[in-house]
């Protein structure tokens, strides 16, 4: 057996590739991104043709995934845990529908929100759509779980949830590798209309769904990862989900005197619940996300036969991620602080590099709306988005990729006029360009600046599938050719910027300002990279 | 049993390398055939903002991907402030290891000799100027290695192992590169012993 080190994300990736995967398909979004990236670097799944461009958004990509799936071809589609909200509609029907060529959808959830808008457990979703769900402890499981993923997709005909965090995600370790299986053959589905989800279909195929659901509960019962572990000390028994379970173990290096349920694969196993429920006197429950399996445990009436804790009663906090400090907490041990953290600290939030041109184009638009008076400045979400912060306090929302446009839109519909909407390349790709449309069918008073560095910048610098694309884009929804201007992001042509932009605010209409320069990062990256090339290929 | 152990919390700001010296213990723990997780921070902070990389190498299998409050042996940071607000995880005999020359992209940074006078608080302390060493090397992204060569003897590694980890990170760039950071992780190593 092959042994290598890798980030859970890149333990998924490498699964995937050994399990006989024909396509990942998805959408940049921390802490999802490394799977994908790992792909597109892999020289195995380059050889073998495996599909890794990314997707104008998630909801492209879910579908595309599908398709590979309907062909009968292993796939596999990845994103962050909003990206899923983006998702939603075709993951929700693809249970509906069932799988062909066994299919993975990976969410990566963010507890603590380190990068993120909300903290939502994908979890619900799995359990909404009435799928199975994978949730990996560690990177040896993540990686065994995309590898197998693929054929429980299969055995069950159904896609298969599997659920990470960031954690997980970016924490490497050591894992050991099964052989490669082959890729699947193309092959169309046998029932030729289970993809047609008209009602009188849609309605067979999910009362199969509903059938299915015993039989998904008695695959967890069984599954090798939900494992029930007997104790002595019975005075608590333990229902660890996921990475949990490792806070858990850190606080018994000699091993632990309680029973513990340890869960992977969901539904639950209730026969194992059950089982621990009756033999403990308490329960604690320990999940990253939300109270999901402590409120089902509770129960509306509040009838369990024995005292549930956690995140509800208030032994573990209700919010954020969990660690084993927490976990310690909880389980009553004191936990041993270091020396506190001296008064002179101070936050060093994240903030636009030097030289970016996200911030010549707000210097420019601020002065532009001088005028004007505050509150008009609708931003999207991306690098961007720090323009929030001091010294530029520049815009005034950011809620959802995209909204920029159509919450300006709805703003200037409501009266405020001018309006200005503030968005990346990629983020105009992913959602922006529909909400443009209803912006130009009312000709709303909206300026839309589209910051285009050209590349999908806070996620790392991913190929944006805007590049080169805008103008054509924007003309062909219908922005009027003299209100489209391109515009270059320095400190020289502030002066200009300004004018640029206080016409277009002046226009009752729609306008378009792309302010285009690459991404420091990127150029700099790109640079290094050609420097280096350079200087090995004439040493060789 | 639990004769190796060393809980490592690599600190900076985002760009600093840390991930560089994260990936060159890793090398060296595979070569040591110990157990390890290290965790490590992608995506919005790596704008500028305090990053940091938790690293957990043992002789048995090592469980949570953090290191627990009051568990580091080694607090190692490339930044004078950034060594502080890691604090509260160092245990009573741990050692801090820092840089001394500061980065400063916050507009309320502390005055640099109170950050150095909390620090020389502690009394398992070494603050080294790296980036002069570095540079006077010719090397002037070479600091990151500086530091881990300063802080090398507190790491349950081999000094061999942390070299050929250098060696196997920086391979695909050239021998010259190799050379350099090898340079510049003695160096670290020499200056700490001085
Ligand atoms: C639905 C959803 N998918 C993905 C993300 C992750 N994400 C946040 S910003 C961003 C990239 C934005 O790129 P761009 O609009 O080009 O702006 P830049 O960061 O380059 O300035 C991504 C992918 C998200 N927040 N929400």
């Amino acid at each position: 057996m092959n042994e290598v080190v890798l980030l859970g994300a890149e333990a998924i990736a490498q699964g995937a590739i050994d399990g006989g995967m024909s396509g990942v398909y998805a959408y940049p979004g921390t802490p999802s991104t490394e799977i994908t990236e790992y792909i597109q670097r892999n020289s195995g799944a380059r050889k073998e043709g495996i599909h890794s461009e990314w997707s104008a958004n998630e909801k492209t990509a879910m579908e595309s995934a599908i398709g590979m799936s309907y062909a009968g071809k292993r796939a596999m589609v990845c994103m962050k845990h909003v990206g899923l909200n983006v998702a939603a509609d075709p993951f929700i029907n693809s249970a509906i529908t069932g799988a062909g060529g066994g299919l993975i959808v990976v969410v990566a959830d963010d507890p603590s929100m380190h990068s993120s808008q909300n903290e939502q457990d994908s979890r619900f979703y799995g359990d909404f759509a009435l799928l199975p769900i994978l949730e990996p402890a560690d990177q040896q499981e993540a990686y065994d779980m995309a590898y197998n993923g693929f054929s429980l997709s299969e055995k069950v005909g159904l896609p298969v949830l599997m659920r990470i965090t960031t954690r997980l995600s970016h924490s490497r370790s050591r894992v050991l590798r099964m052989k490669n299986i082959a890729e699947n053959e193309l092959k169309l589905p046998d029932d030729k209309k289970k993809f047609i989800l008209l009602p009188s279909i849609a309605r067979e195929r999910y009362k199969l769904l509903l059938n299915l659901q015993d039989d998904l509960t008695e695959l967890s019962e069984n599954a090798a990862y939900n494992t029930l572990k007997d104790g002595n000390d019975r005075s608590l028994g333990i229902i660890a989900c996921g990475i949990s379970h490792n806070y858990l173990m850190e606080n018994y290096p000699e091993g632990i005197p309680h029973p513990v349920l340890k869960i992977g694969q969901y539904p639950v196993p209730v026969k194992k619940i059950k089982e621990i429920t009756s033999s403990c006197k308490e329960i604690l429950v320990l999940e990253e996300g939300y109270p999901i399996l402590e409120k089902s445990l509770l129960g509306l009436l509040n009838n369990s036969p024995v005292p549930i804790r956690g995140r509800l009663d208030g032994s573990l906090p209700r919010d954020g991620e969990l660690n084993s400090d927490l976990v310690r907490k909880a389980l009553g041990m004191e936990v041993h602080n270091g020396p506190e953290i001296p008064e002179i600290m101070v936050n060093r939030p994240p903030a636009l590099c030097k030289g970016c041109g996200h911030i010549d184009i707000y210097h420019s638009l601020i002065e532009a709306l001088t005028d004007f008076g505050e509150g008009r400045t609708f931003a999207d979400i991306g690098c961007y988005t720090l323009g929030a912060l001091p010294p530029y306090n520049a815009i005034n929302t950011c809620v959802d990729m995209g909204a920029s446009i159509t919450m300006a839109k709805g703003a200037a519909d409501a009266g405020l006029v001018p309006s200005v909407a503030v968005i990346g390349d990629s983020t105009f790709t992913h959602s922006g360009m529909t909400g443009l449309l209803d912006a130009v069918i009312e000709n709303s008073p909206i300026t839309i600046i589209i910051s285009d560095n050209e590349t999908t910048g806070m996620t790392g610098g991913q190929v944006s599938s805007a590049v080169g694309r805008i103008e054509g884009i924007c003309l062909g929804i219908g922005v009027e050719e003299s209100h489209l201007k391109i515009v270059t992001p320095l400190k020289k042509n502030h002066d200009e910027n300004v004018q640029v932009i206080l016409n277009e605010l002046n226009y009752h209409g729609i306008s378009v300002i792309i302010a285009r320069r690459e991404c420091i990062q990127t150029a700099s990256k790109r640079k290094r990279i050609e420097v280096e090339t350079k200087s090995l290929s004439t040493k060789s | 049993m639990g004769m190796k152990k060393s809980n490592i919390i690599l600190s900076g700001v985002g760009g600093q390398g840390i991930l560089t010296i994260a990936g060159i213990i890793g090398m060296a723990t595979l070569k040591e055939k110990l157990y390890f997780k290290q965790s490590e921070v992608h995506g919005m902070s790596q704008r500028g903002g305090a990053v940091q990389s938790n690293f957990r190498i043992a002789d048995t299998p090592v469980a949570s991907d953090l290191v627990p409050l009051g568990q580091a042996d080694l607090i190692l940071s490339v930044e004078p402030l950034e060594t502080l607000r890691y604090l509260p995880f160092l245990n009573k005999n741990g050692w801090l290891v820092c840089n001394s020359s500061p980065f400063i992209n916050v507009p309320d940074y502390p005055e640099l000799e109170k950050i150095l006078n909390t620090i020389a608080e502690w009394p398992n302390h070494l603050i080294i100027d790296a980036d002069k060493i570095a540079k006077d090397l010719g090397n002037r992204r070479g600091s990151n290695m500086v530091i881990l060569g300063a802080a090398s003897q507190y790491i349950c590694l081999d000094f061999e192992s942390l070299e050929s980890g250098i060696s196997a990170i920086f391979e695909r760039k050239g021998d010259a590169v190799v050379q350099q950071n090898l340079l510049a992780l003695r160096a670290g190593r020499d200056a700490a012993l001085k």
